[in-house]
């Protein structure tokens, strides 16, 4: 049940929720986002500008399944081009969302509460966006079935040894868990909302959705079993996926890829841009739509603090790969590290150093931590940085791997790009979307936190026996 | 005694220790066939109308034990039977790198038989519900507590249970039509 003290610790830490908050006045708080305020100017600028960003997006596709895969800068040697940087990127981005969903709810972190619900949403898109480049990436798309282990006329099956086929049920699995842990989380806030409104039609929008919950105990007995248990399913789910992410490089045998530290770095990785994102949509957000007694510094903080005890996970995978370049006595590994330092892309690691590395060390700093603005640009050079790591483990591997005869530069092409920023405004279309349609923030969860909830009577076999 | 045209009654909380002490004491009068809403979960008050455990997590325990032996006897049965590739003579039973998508199965049956063995258990989805007909029922989802006795209860009767709900300090207590 509830610790009210860890609400009320006031001293040194910010609280979870900023005292006064009653049960009716969360529901109306956030319920009122969606039920009551109206349609502001800024939004439809923002939801305009991702929809034409999206419509960009659209046109792209439509050339890249037309054309095929040549319109983009791919070619031999650098086969694996934007789409695959941005399949890693986008999916190490959802992963903050399970972090703060599942680890942090078995860890009793009672501040994910306020969170939880947009970054969970955050990941559902960002699965999204990432689960869209392997398909786009397939000479013929309309034919990506055939990953699937389905009884067929052609008489043959996917080859389960392939690092790719795992990448395919890690991510399908990834996107349907996320999915039902969001709408898990979804239903009783669902049936509030239509207890909510007095609109006839979003009544029975909210009710279908909510499938006729009437918040009867022995349900939420068994809903909290189930999601306690979606939690411990997806802990080890999350690190799950960004591992055999890491496997379609690591099995390999390209310089720079085959490396036994690849898994655990890209979890780290992954939980780096994660965080970064988080904060880059919860610091417009708790602003815009006056819910910073919701999303406090506190959780701001916090998010912060994780961001940096990644990066330094992350810093360490940098000095590990590069000692055992050097270690390894492998000539073709030792090229590898002069290469990035020295090849014609050492741009891209010296600024992945100083983005992923230099710039987040500001996040020592306690004014810094709880300073919003600052830290809306740390999270964003956190995300380019991000990006560049992907980019120099796939670009700058390939582009020159062992025989000399092989070298070659890979060049994106305006199609690269358009499709790139075409899922940024597809994922930001959704976050729009989301915050109009949805409540953002658990309105059950958060009632948990407060005071009021607290139980004081003594348990049922204790009346029982007097 | 029966009373038809009722479905059970209904009685108002606005916090949650009468709520919880309410069914304590439904519970102790004899009452059985009763239930509690809440806005939020409520352990012990779950407990208190009689509810202590449920199957969500035998039913995972079967989806996840499904998926992963569905899973592993898949990729053996593709690679040494329907479909084997000899290369360079190694194992067609390559267990080690049948894991990770018996992993992921194992995971996803689990975690979808939780959500839709919950669901399934709660009777959900539900259309209609006759506690809903009582007007002051949207505030279970906001801010107030129910505790409803069944007319199917042995022990109810509409007079006796209304006097006996009424001595609950309740808010109001209303007669749920069926």
């Amino acid at each position: 049940m509830a610790k009210p003290t860890e609400v009320e610790v006031g001293e040194q830490k910010a609280p979870v929720i900023r005292p006064g908050h009653t049960f009716a006045s969360l529901t109306e708080k956030i319920g009122g986002i969606v039920l009551k305020r109206p349609i502001m100017g800024g939004w439809i600028f923002g939801m305009f500008i991702c929809f034409v960003i999206l419509q960009w997006f659209l046109l792209a596709v439509c050339w890249l399944f037309y054309k095929g895969v040549g319109v983009w800068g791919v070619n031999i040697p650098v086969g694996w081009g934007f789409a695959i940087v941005n399949f890693v990127w986008w999916i190490g981005i959802g992963h903050a969302g399970t972090l703060i969903s599942a680890i942090l709810l078995l860890l009793r972190q009672q501040w994910r509460n306020s969170i939880n619900r947009f970054a969970e949403a955050m990941t559902l898109f960002a699965v999204a966006c990432a689960g869209m480049f392997p398909i786009f990436h397939l000479g013929r798309p309309w034919l990506f079935y055939w990953l699937f282990p389905y009884p067929n006329t052609m008489t043959y099956w996917p080859n389960f040894r392939s690092p790719l086929v795992w990448d395919v049920f890690a991510v399908t699995t990834y996107l349907t868990i996320s999915l039902v842990f969001w709408f898990v989380g979804l239903i009783p806030d669902l049936a509030s909302m239509r207890d909510q409104t007095s609109n006839k039609a979003l009544k029975f929008v909210f009710g279908a959705m909510a499938m006729g919950w009437r918040n009867s105990v022995r349900h939420w007995n068994r809903y909290e079993t189930a999601y306690l248990l979606l939690g411990g399913l997806a802990t080890p789910l999350v690190l799950s996926v960004h591992t055999v992410v890491s496997f379609d490089f690591s099995v390999g045998i390209v310089p720079g890829w085959h490396t036994t530290i690849f898994p655990p770095y890209f979890v780290a990785g992954a939980i780096y841009s994660g965080f970064a994102m988080v904060l880059v949509l919860a610091i417009p957000i708790r602003k815009f739509y006056g819910i910073e007694d919701l999303i406090t510094m506190r959780h701001i903080e916090n998010s912060a603090m994780v961001m940096l005890a990644t990066g330094w996970i992350v810093c360490y995978g940098y000095a590990f790969e590069a000692f055992m370049n050097w270690y390894g006595g492998d000539p073709y590994e030792s090229f590898l590290r002069w290469n990035r330092l020295h090849g014609p892309y050492a741009w891209s690691y010296y600024t992945l150093l100083f983005t992923n590395l230099v710039v987040p060390q500001v996040l020592w700093f306690k004014t810094v931590r709880t300073n919003p603005l600052l830290l809306f640009f740390v999270s964003l050079d956190v995300l380019v940085g991000m990006w560049l790591e992907r980019f120099v483990i796939v670009i700058v591997s390939l582009s020159r791997d062992f025989l000399n005869s092989s070298f070659g530069q890979y060049y994106p092409t305006q199609w690269d790009w358009a499709i790139f920023i075409g899922t940024l405004g597809f994922f930001s279309a959704c976050m729009f979307l989301f915050l109009r349609l949805l409540p953002a923030v658990s309105i059950s969860e958060l009632k948990t936190l407060l005071p009021e909830a607290e139980v004081k009577v003594a348990h049922a076999e204790e009346v029982h026996d007097l | 005694m029966k009373d038809t045209g009722t479905y059970g009654l209904m009685a108002e909380f606005d916090e949650v220790n009468a709520a919880i002490v309410a069914a304590q004491n439904a519970y102790g009068a004899g009452y059985r066939k009763m239930d509690a809403y809440a806005p939020f979960p409520v352990e012990e008050l779950s407990e208190a109308v009689g509810f202590q455990k449920n199957g969500v997590a035998l039913v995972c325990l079967v989806g996840g034990l499904l998926g992963c032996t569905g899973a592993f006897i898949l990729q053996w049965w593709i690679n040494t039977i329907s479909y084997p590739v000899n290369i360079g003579g190694r194992p067609l039973n390559s267990w080690p790198s049948f894991i990770i998508v018996t992993f992921e199965m194992t995971i996803l049956f689990s975690g979808l038989s939780a959500v839709f063995g919950m669901l399934a258990l709660n009777g959900l989805p539900m259309p209609y519900h006759p506690v809903f007909n009582v007007p002051q029922f949207d505030r279970a989802s906001k801010d107030r507590f129910f505790l409803v006795i069944f007319s199917s209860d042995k022990n109810f009767d509409a007079l006796r249970t209304r006097q006996f709900l009424e001595s609950l300090n309740p808010i109001s207590v209303a007669e749920v039509p069926s």
